[in-house]
């Protein structure tokens, strides 16, 4: 059976729940930001296999992927720099010791 | 041939890197195998036809994600508590399950249109006609600096020593 176009989907939703678990589950801060990158990677697999399996030629799903990634970046340097600050005010990044918002 | 064996090879390290991101208890190897992940995503974007994709993930996430998040373990030093799961985890874990269970229903039970063209040989040309070309995508491409501007400013603000 050759590959298609549901095996990558599958991967990337089997990656997607792997991520999903982990940012739910998890205690350590880093490690919800690392399963997010994760999901966000997951995302991106299943853009381009669209565009690559139903649009060859138009190539919209890899640049929505790259826009992805962008993102994804930016967003892991400003979490990263929220979870250092808040580790030098309450000395842990364990996010359920981090709950001065929590109503 | 050849593809099918370099996807299940993918397909596996990748997912079994991920599984030991969330699984394992040291923080530090969870990291590495996270970069795996990563490495293994830009083979499955060879696979996929998409060349510059695959470079710019190996520079953004391998170089430039896996190097910040592995200064920011360091630089917290809560690498001997490991990562613990929080009292959702078996709630957690049904939800994954179903979510995957439910993905797989979806894909396996629709009717891809799936074109019959061959796809191109390279993209980074066609990519750059799309991005910056007339009724492409220039306009988020411009908007792209704007966020990365406020990225570094308020990183900077963010980790500053407050006197």
């Amino acid at each position: 059976m050759s590959i298609g176009l549901e095996h990558y989907l599958i991967l990337s939703g089997a990656l997607f729940a792997i991520g999903l678990y982990g940012a739910l589950a998890k205690h350590n801060a880093i490690i919800i930001l690392m399963s997010i990158e994760i999901m966000l990677n997951a995302a991106s697999i299943a853009l381009v296999a669209f565009s690559r399996y139903i649009v060859p030629l138009q190539y919209t799903g890899q640049v929505f992927a790259i826009f992805t990634m962008v993102v994804a970046a930016a967003e892991t340097a400003v979490g990263l720099a929220i979870i250092i600050a808040i580790y030098r005010n309450r000395e842990t990044i364990d996010a359920d010791k981090i709950d001065l918002m929590k109503w | 041939m050849g593809q099918e064996i370099a996807f299940w090879i993918l397909a596996v390290v990748t997912v079994s890197a991920a599984l030991g991101v969330v699984l394992l208890r040291n923080v530090f190897r969870a990291v590495m195998l996270l970069v795996l992940s990563f490495l293994g995503t830009a083979g499955v974007y060879i696979l996929l036809n998409a060349d510059f994709l695959a470079a710019i993930q190996v520079l953004i996430y391998v170089g430039a994600i896996g190097i910040l998040i592995i200064l920011a373990i360091m630089l917290t030093r809560e690498v001997p508590l490991g990562s613990p799961s929080n009292k959702f985890r078996i709630p957690a874990f049904i939800i994954a399950v179903l979510f995957f269970i439910g993905v797989g229903y979806a894909v396996l039970n629709t009717q891809w249109q799936v074109s019959s063209l061959p796809p191109a040989e390279t993209t980074t040309s066609a990519l750059a006609v799309k991005l910056f070309g007339e009724g492409g995508f220039i306009l988020p491409v411009e908007i792209v600096p704007i966020l990365l501007l406020a990225t570094v400013l308020s990183a900077i603000v963010l980790v500053k020593d407050k006197k």
